[in-house]
């Protein structure tokens, strides 16, 4: 990993993600309160908070892949809206990463890589394939290509995903706990490739309680609760002189367990 | 306190555990009832076997002309059946146009054979068996029904024996199971009015027989139509039969549908693939996979309800079969007759029973859940 200062460099002034009061009810729950966040360009952003806070329906909502009822939530200009043309527009730009990959298991690790490139960017098969190669063995894992997602272990079919993400050359990537469904020893090449991903320049928004992984690569933290975002910092600050009393409260269970 | 040691070898199974011995042991005798069990199903087999045999090889007539010639004998008269075989492929098919038959089936098989060869490459058997869905009913069709390129005209009211059977059951199969996909996922839409009508849609024709429906759609619906208006007795047999499964496909589909998880459709779409993408890429190749037993099933049951159109007159199969038994010159071969087409019925549906176990097993990709 590099080191914190190199790997974050100034970041120019121009808003990938920008959320605005953004609500959301499941039914008579009030899932998100009021949300507001605004992450430029190359920025990396980690999410963490206790479960059930809503930090994953809070990335959910910047791809629509859930509704909200209140604010607006604009992606890369382009404001979200009920339009399926748009929502799919804005999604090929989306990249995300799920907690259990998501992998399609009818198809091979390369058919997942070109699956979306053919249909969705209409890009020929052979190009598809030598980009997907391309993305693999940045994932290092070429030599799966003709296997089946079962075939793979948790750390190598969460590589692929990753992999499939990028075949689609987005312009921001969600991580959803990426290492969340990982046995211990196959979380570090995870992070080592999110890691390789952040140094790229990668706009990246990442769920996670890596706090490791923050330290090293995020330029800012937000810590959620209960719906609401109660506090956000840059790394350093964010673990060593938390704010506010839930906060100190999370970051005590979570670094003493 | 460190010691080593030899692993211990390899000894051999004692011989009460493997072999013929073995296996009898553990199957026929493992109990004082299965010991029960075994002697009375060999005493059934004693009894019965050796009967059936006499009665359809050994005591049988094979040859002749007339049912003069099976007099001599106690057992089958498969002259029966030999004398009537065309009748029982064609029905009343005109005689010399029966080539045109044999030609649609000679398409058939070679059209399909590629299919079930593993060398030949995906995307041929893709096109090879879309053209089989689409370009080969129209040329049957026109091979069977004629009127053009100087073909005679064959009334589908003289379709018949098997061949009905066949166009049937094809014709069944190929529409209901596009149709049954297709109101499987209507039945799962966010949208309450496509919802609604397929639901209803199915339901309704769940819910009646189809003995009603080919009934309904030979009498009743004529009392309908406009004076004049009258379509084909067989296309009516058809669009019943092919409605009724759908529904029944439908129901199987969603089941493969429910058995996804979500995950698989949120990756879909976060990866930008639109509805109908997502649904004919990721979705059904897996939903459909999973009830590739439910769907044989609909089908299998699919070829044996085309029976059922005895009822409106038509002269499938087993119509066919059960009108040369009341044929004057070969009264009393009812049992010839019905065992004949048993078997072939059995033979169709066993065989489809077997492609797809060997389509599951070809298609798994090693992802249990």
């Amino acid at each position: 990993m590099n080191s914190p200062s190199t790997a974050r460099a100034p970041l120019s002034e121009q808003s990938m993600i920008q959320m605005e009061g953004v609500h959301k009810w499941y039914g008579a729950f009030h899932v998100l309160k009021d949300i507001n966040l605004t992450v430029q360009k190359s920025e990396r952003i980690v999410v963490c908070g206790p479960s059930g806070s809503g930090k994953s329906t809070a990335i959910r909502c910047i791809n629509r892949l859930e509704e909200y009822q209140r604010g607006r939530i604009v992606v890369d200009s382009k404001e979200l809206s009920n339009d399926v043309k748009l929502i799919e527009q804005i999604r090929r730009d989306v990249g995300m990463v799920f907690q259990h990959f998501n992998l399609f298991p009818h198809l091979t690790v390369l058919e997942n890589c070109v699956l979306a490139p053919i249909w969705v960017r209409k890009m020929p098969r052979k190009q598809a394939e030598e980009f997907a190669m391309q993305y693999l063995e940045r994932v290092k894992i070429p030599e799966q290509a003709k296997k089946y997602p079962g075939q793979l272990s948790g750390g190598q079919q969460q590589r692929v995903a990753i992999a499939r993400s990028l075949c689609m050359n987005p312009k921001i990537m969600l991580f959803d706990e990426p290492t969340s469904a990982l046995d211990p020893e196959m979380i570090k090449e995870v992070l080592d490739t999110m890691v390789a991903l952040a140094e790229d320049g990668m706009t990246m928004i990442c769920v996670t309680h890596e706090m490791g992984f923050a330290k090293t690569v995020a330029h800012r933290v937000i810590f959620m609760d209960s719906g609401e975002i109660i506090e956000q910092n840059t790394p350093e600050e964010f673990f060593t002189n938390p704010q506010s009393e839930r906060t100190r409260l999370f970051l005590s269970q979570i670094l003493h367990n | 306190m460190a010691e080593s040691r030899l692993p211990h070898p390899d000894l051999p199974p004692p011989a009460s555990i493997i072999g013929p011995w073995g296996w009898m042991r553990r199957n026929l005798f493992s109990s004082p009832l299965n010991i029960a069990l075994t002697a009375l199903a060999a005493y059934l087999l004693w009894v019965a076997v050796p009967h059936l045999l006499n009665w359809t090889l050994f005591n049988a007539t094979w040859s002749g002309d007339t049912r003069a010639d099976c007099q001599a004998n106690s057992g089958a008269c498969w002259v029966f059946i030999r004398v009537h075989f065309e009748q029982f492929m064609y029905g009343f098919y005109p005689e010399a146009q029966r080539w045109r038959v044999n030609i649609a089936v000679l398409l058939l098989i070679l059209g399909a054979a590629p299919l079930f060869i593993r060398t030949v490459p995906n995307p041929v058997k893709v096109k090879l068996g879309l053209s089989l869905l689409v370009v080969y009913p129209m040329v049957a069709f026109v091979l069977f029904k004629g009127g053009l390129f100087g073909l005679p005209n064959v009334e589908t009211s003289r379709w018949g024996g098997l061949l009905l059977t066949l166009v049937i059951a094809g014709v069944g199969m190929a529409a209901a199971l596009p149709l049954g996909v297709l109101l499987a996922l209507g039945r799962r839409s966010k949208m309450p009015a496509i919802q609604t009508l397929c639901v209803t849609f199915i339901e309704f024709w769940r819910g009646v027989p189809l003995i009603t429906v080919l009934f309904m759609s030979s009498v009743m619906l004529p009392l309908f139509l406009p004076e004049g208006m009258n379509f084909d007795k067989l296309l009516r047999a058809l669009i019943g039969v092919t409605l009724f499964q759908a529904a029944y496909m439908a129901e199987v589909v969603r089941g493969g549908l429910q058995a996804i998880p979500k995950g698989q459709i949120e990756a879909a779409a976060a990866l930008g693939l639109g509805y109908w993408k997502s649904m004919a890429l990721i979705v059904l190749p897996q939903a459909l996979k999973l009830v590739i037993p439910g769907i044989v099933n609909t089908f299998i049951a699919l070829f044996k309800d085309t029976s059922l159109v005895l009822i409106i007159g038509l002269f499938d199969l087993m119509n066919t079969v059960h009108n040369a038994t009341t044929n004057p010159d070969w009264l009393g071969f009812s049992t010839e007759g019905y065992v004949f087409a048993a078997a072939v019925y059995w033979l169709f549906c066993f065989s489809m029973s077997r492609y797809s176990q060997n389509l599951e097993k070809r298609l798994h990709t090693g992802h249990k859940r």
